[in-house]
């Protein structure tokens, strides 16, 4: 044979570039050339004699360009391809054919040792292609031609899938070729022959890629599931900071005063329980999310506790608006007379009305001696479920305690709607 | 959260002997806070941190009321619940937990508790739940009647396999609604109509239905609430 191919320098380590300065198709004789020191035309002349084996030499530049980067740094000035020059090289390996052609009839042993040093070329290629993730990387993002970089990147799983059929086609492809040119074409056999060396070939490469391919797998793996970890601990520091470390601040400070350290663990209570236990809704959607709003307000307003029971939801209108604000009325209305600590207020939607009831076990009052100025049950409360087509009832005494019931009625069709939402 | 007030303290006063309560929570200073509260009212005949220590100790004490934390290493207070539930049927749980989430209180009356409140409950209150389900009574908080009437008002029109079983008569559901509306059982006796010893008797049947409903339904109804 004529010369040594270079495939040596594809599994040195990598100091081997493509030049984009004198380059006919990619630079990539030119890059061998400036790496081994020779002429470049000595290079390009070896490739053309390769072709002469069994098409080696393309095999070979195909593989080169593939797998080398183009030299960094030179990329921004993409000089000019001098494609007059490639004439006389494609003359030559022209050349080289016909003269192989017309030598050894056929293609003969020459041409089965070039599809072997072709093999273990490209076999080569893709283990030390493999070896270095970060590098590759790297090549990929200075591909000249986008597909050419996602073929080499493994960037996603479909990638990787397309990457896998488009090889095994290649290869399988490949193999019939070789069986079909070297057996007679009316022998259907060899061909069968040949699909089977092609899938034992692939499983071959299999074999050679899987450890690698399921080590980048699970540290890509790893590192998402890091990230998320890291992620959710940022959000419940940043929770924490916000909220919590500011409230024991606060807490610290008011020592002294029992109602607005009550005030402010209560208010830190309610949003943690929020935070870790309730799903979010929106308050000026929901009736639920809208009524705890509600009570909340005045948790924080009058320091006492709004033990809240909600049963059921639905969204908000105009008159469930009025409910609410019905309710909240009811609520502050407690906090400010009744004189206790805690008040209860369960809501309930069922198909055809929704019902709040306000509680407290607190002084009471005798709702018959209301003196007519207090407007505050008259026309916040009752007035206010009566214009929205529902009705209060206020049952009260001294010392009993007071209990608001809210009765709106919904019409059935909304409800139904509601329900098969 | 607040419990049912202490109108109904009288018949367990009156018992010559103290109750004997066990405490099992992963926090040691809330194990010496409750055991110092709780001092005055009941006698507090040990103490345990993990699931495993808790399940020998309780065996080996034999407690009247066991204080249950829902949420520790190794399964929480559900796992001490069913390793206990068989062999020591007398042994009456109340679950003590900071999480007033639906899937742990509805968890733990299902693996056989007594009883839910949660640990903001005033000392007061608390001796009073003890009492209550050592006599074999059940307390309802007014958000655990809030969660099972929501869970069986989800379907309401769902066939149910088992009526006798599944389903809350009318009367339970008007009991439930007014203890989650705040209501004392005297006051719900007096509201209804009925005497105090038929409101125990409607809220146990509730806890009776929650702990003895089929894997199926349980199912249902978390996936309904999308706990699971």
């Amino acid at each position: 044979m004529t010369r040594e191919p270079p495939i040596s320098t594809v599994t040195s380590p990598p100091r081997l570039y493509r030049a984009p300065e004198h380059r006919m198709a990619a630079g990539v004789a030119a890059g061998i050339a400036d790496h081994l020191g020779i002429s470049v035309l000595r290079v390009r002349v070896a490739f053309m004699v390769l072709l002469g084996l069994s098409g080696l030499g393309l095999l070979l530049y195909a593989a080169f360009w593939a797998v080398v980067p183009l030299r960094p740094g030179d990329t921004a000035v993409p000089p000019r391809r001098d494609v007059a020059q490639l004439l006389p090289f494609v003359g030559i390996g022209l050349g080289v054919l016909l003269i192989q052609v017309m030598v050894f009839d056929s293609v003969g042993a020459a041409g089965t040792a070039g599809w072997l040093v072709a093999i273990i070329a490209v076999g080569a290629g893709v283990i030390w292609h493999q070896s270095a993730p970060e590098r590759r990387r790297q090549w990929g993002e200075a591909m000249p031609v986008p597909w050419l970089g996602a073929v080499v990147e493994e960037s996603d799983r479909r990638a990787f899938v397309l990457r896998f059929i488009g090889g095994g086609v290649l290869v399988a492809v490949g193999i019939i070729g070789v069986a079909a040119v070297y057996s007679p074409a009316q022998n259907f056999d060899a061909v069968i022959n040949g699909v089977i060396f092609a899938l034992v070939g692939l499983a071959g490469v299999g074999v050679v890629a899987a450890p690698v391919l399921w080590r980048t797998y699970s540290q890509l793996r790893s590192e998402r599931e890091g990230r998320i970890r890291e992620q959710e601990r940022a959000e419940l520091a940043a929770m924490v900071h916000d909220q919590v470390l500011h409230t024991l601040a606060l807490i610290q400070r008011n020592a002294g005063d029992v109602k607005t350290v009550q005030r402010l663990a209560r208010g830190q209570e309610r949003s943690l329980r929020n935070w870790l236990y309730k799903p979010t809704a929106s308050p000026s959607e929901r009736f639920a999310a809208a009524l705890e709003q509600a009570a909340a307000e005045v948790e924080d307003t009058f320091a006492i506790s709004v033990e809240t029971v909600v049963v059921g939801d639905r969204e908000t209108d105009e008159k469930v608006g009025a409910l609410v604000a019905a309710a909240r009325e009811a609520l502050v209305n407690a906090a400010r007379h009744a004189d206790v600590q805690t008040v209860s207020l369960y809501a309930e939607v069922e198909p055809d009305q929704v019902s709040v009831f306000v509680r407290d076990r607190g002084k009471g009052f005798d709702p018959d001696t209301v003196e007519d100025h207090r407007h505050g049950v008259s026309g916040s409360i009752i007035g206010r479920m009566k214009r929205h087509g529902g009705r209060a009832e206020i049952r009260s005494g001294p010392g009993e305690g007071t209990e608001v019931r809210l009765i709106l009625p919904i019409s059935r069709d909304s409800s139904a709607a509601e329900r098969n939402r | 959260m607040a419990e049912q007030p202490t109108e109904h303290l009288d018949p367990a006063e009156a018992r010559p002997e103290r109750l004997r309560v066990f405490l099992v929570d992963d926090h040691a200073m809330f194990r010496a806070g409750v055991r110092a509260e709780l001092g005055a009212h009941v006698e507090v005949v040990g103490e345990a941190s993990t699931v495993a220590e808790a399940i020998t100790r309780i065996a080996s004490v034999g407690p009247d009321v066991v204080l249950l934390d829902v949420h520790m290493p190794d399964g929480g207070g559900r796992a001490v619940l069913e390793a206990m539930r068989r062999t020591h049927p007398q042994v009456k749980f109340l679950a003590l937990s900071v999480s007033d989430a639906a899937e742990d209180v509805i968890g733990l009356i299902r693996a056989g508790a007594r009883g839910y409140v949660t640990k903001t409950i005033s000392p007061d209150e608390l001796a009073a739940a003890i009492r209550r389900v050592a006599d074999g009574d059940a307390v309802f908080s007014p958000r655990l009647a809030g969660f099972v009437l929501d869970a069986f008002a989800a379907r309401p029109d769902a066939p149910v396999a088992d009526p006798e079983l599944d389903q809350l008569t009318n009367r339970e559901r008007e009991v439930l609604r007014l203890l989650a509306r705040g209501y004392a059982y005297k006051e719900i006796a007096k509201e209804l109509f009925i005497s105090i010893k038929t409101v125990e008797t409607h809220v146990s049947n509730v806890l009776r239905k929650l702990q003895m409903s089929n894997r199926y339904e349980l199912s249902r109804w978390a996936a309904d609430r999308r706990l699971v």
